[in-house]
């Protein structure tokens, strides 16, 4: 029997070998390899890496660029993220009507989940260009303002135009699981709620929250998640200006080390921020288990 | 009673036109400029359609000619094309057995929520070593780089989604097999695959978009037409200051085809995918 245990026990390492060596090779150990980067001095073409213990990190802490960005990120990630699950249940749950076109508007919400981000960055780009421009065409037209403005070049309101673009693609993504959500709510529910006298409010403060609550909460972590590595999408939009008003951490990482060669207090950074999508990514892995318990 | 009713069906239809003209309405300009010439374009008050649909944009992104924005823009697809099919087909052959044993297993938890858990780490964690490592290797600009390292991106994820796709496998089905002799490849090969056809299919889609849509490593691994993709591609497009609106546009829209194509197939199976961490962005 023990035999049998060890056999069965070498079956299953064995099948997860290939993948265990990938991961291992491409990411465990470059992972590693950024800890230890970042107790160094190391530069792109320069001197020879020395060992600098902490340094790095604590010059990291109270650089006012970094607490800038992450101030930023946490901003983009809060308001974006905060509109996204908005706007995913009203969808959701307006999808869940019975209409007249329900397939179609359905394959709609599709459409800018799709979309490639790259896509969507240089998209909105082009709709916020200043000299046109739909926005400003639209604004204008409708007499809404009476010149053109400079949408992404004013450092007042250009994170909100990228929080703008970032929420029109990314909401679908809450809506559709909002959606599928609401299929595993029991109808019953609902009947006896309101054979007790609910109103439509208190139906949907009690039944339908409480019924899509697991899968929600994955999605606005994931989103979350997600959110917080931004760079994509202000690559494309605004390169991080103007003045640096949309600079998130991952550029301050990107600009260490390409910009500016230093390969060392870029690692810091970079594991500064993984740390903080650590904490986040365990919430993610938390909220899964347990939906892995209840199914 | 009846009249509260229609008061809530006007209103259901007023929310749902509204969804469908905002979610509609940028994706139309998109087009629009990609088929206005640039006069209109830049014209004030802004001309809405174009008097004549001009469609040389397409023609000229699609017709190959040395040097020109063709070849860059042909270069790209074929790049992006390679390194996506590549990618997903590894990251296919090792999360199929991984996800078995996941699934048929029991123990090793730690390990898959683990693996989960690594890949959602931001990408700068990992990109500075492998950066220093490829180009000690003379191995930046180069796509068969990227495909290693989409596998980072892929596998985890193909590997989870595999998993709850094989947890839904009936084991009784492979327990009788095994009675009748049959070995552990023949059970997986003969059986599980089969019986799970869909869920692979979809899986490899999600792997294709996510691969498609990755910019990150590909902004820093690549740097000319050789080996750059077309996310890498579309940001120079829209970077370039004297750059033709339309022309962006119609990149835009001719990259955004395959995905979108995928995204509406996968429509049925899209929430399985989505809670697994099938999102990039």
């Amino acid at each position: 029997m023990v035999g049998f245990v060890d056999h069965k026990r070498g079956q299953a390492w064995g099948l997860l070998t290939p993948m265990l060596l990938i991961m291992v090779g491409v990411t465990a150990w470059p992972l590693v390899r950024t800890i230890w980067l970042s107790l160094t001095s190391a530069t792109i073409g320069g001197d020879p890496a020395q060992w600098v213990g902490l340094d790095n990190y604590l010059e990291a802490i109270v650089n006012k660029d970094f607490q800038k960005s992450l101030g930023r990120t946490l901003y983009f990630t809060v308001v974006s993220v905060g509109l996204e699950l908005v706007f995913g249940l009203m969808v959701g749950l307006m999808l869940n009507q019975p209409f007249k076109g329900r397939a179609v508007a359905r394959a709609l919400l599709v459409l800018p989940w799709a979309l490639p981000t790259v896509v969507n960055a240089m998209m909105w780009r082009l709709i916020d260009a200043p000299e046109y421009g739909a926005l400003n065409g639209l604004l204008f037209q409708s007499g809404l303002i009476d010149e053109y403005r400079s949408w992404l070049g004013d450092p007042s309101i250009a994170i909100e135009m990228v929080i703008l673009a970032d929420v029109w693609k990314n909401y679908p993504f809450v809506a559709l699981i909002v959606l599928a959500a609401l299929q595993t709510v029991p109808e019953d529910l609902y009947e006896a709620a309101r054979l007790d006298g609910a109103g439509p409010w208190t139906r949907f403060l009690n039944v339908t929250i409480p019924g899509i609550f697991g899968p929600l909460s994955v999605a606005v972590v994931l989103r979350t998640i997600e959110a917080f590595k931004m760079f994509d999408i202000v690559y494309v939009m605004t390169k991080g200006g103007p003045a640096d008003t949309t600079k998130p951490v991952s550029f301050v990482v990107y600009h260490e080390a390409f910009s500016y060669l230093r390969i060392g207090s870029a690692a810091a950074y970079a594991i500064l921020m993984a740390f903080l999508s650590a904490c986040l990514i365990a919430a993610y892995v938390f909220l899964l288990r347990k939906q892995e318990r209840r199914a | 009673m009846t009249h509260r009713k229609s008061l809530h069906t006007i209103f259901l239809y007023a929310a749902v036109l509204l969804f469908m003209v905002l979610t509609l309405a940028p994706l139309f300009w998109l087009f629009v400029m990609s088929v206005s010439d640039p006069v209109a374009l830049t014209s004030k008050p802004l001309q809405w359609w174009p008097e004549h649909l001009d469609f040389s944009r397409y023609e000229k992104l699609l017709s190959y000619k040395e040097g020109g924005v063709s070849e860059k823009f042909l270069r790209a697809l074929q790049n992006s094309l390679y390194v996506s099919v590549a990618a997903t087909t590894i990251s296919m052959a090792a999360a199929i057995p991984a996800a078995y044993s996941f699934s048929r297993y029991a123990g090793r938890q730690g390990v898959l929520y683990g693996t989960v858990a690594l890949y959602m780490l931001p990408s700068v964690a990992f990109v500075l070593p492998m950066y220093l490592i490829l180009s000690s290797l003379g191995m930046l600009n180069n796509a068969s780089s990227l495909i290693i390292v989409y596998c980072t991106i892929l596998l985890p994820f193909t590997t989870w989604m595999l998993k709850n796709n094989f947890d839904q496998v009936p084991l009784e089905i492979e327990q009788a097999a095994c009675i009748d002799g049959a070995s552990l490849l023949d059970v997986i090969g003969r059986i599980t695959l089969p019986l799970a056809l869909p869920a692979l299919g979809a899986t490899a889609l999600f792997a294709f978009l996510m691969a498609w849509d990755e910019f990150f490593y590909a902004l820093l691994y690549t740097n000319d037409i050789r080996a750059k993709t077309l996310p890498v591609t579309i940001a120079d497009f829209a970077a370039g200051r004297a750059t033709d609106y339309g022309l962006i546009s119609a990149v835009g829209i001719l990259a955004s085809i395959p995905p979108v194509m995928i995204g509406l197939l996968l429509q049925r199976t899209l929430v399985s995918g989505l809670t697994a961490g099938g999102t990039k962005g």
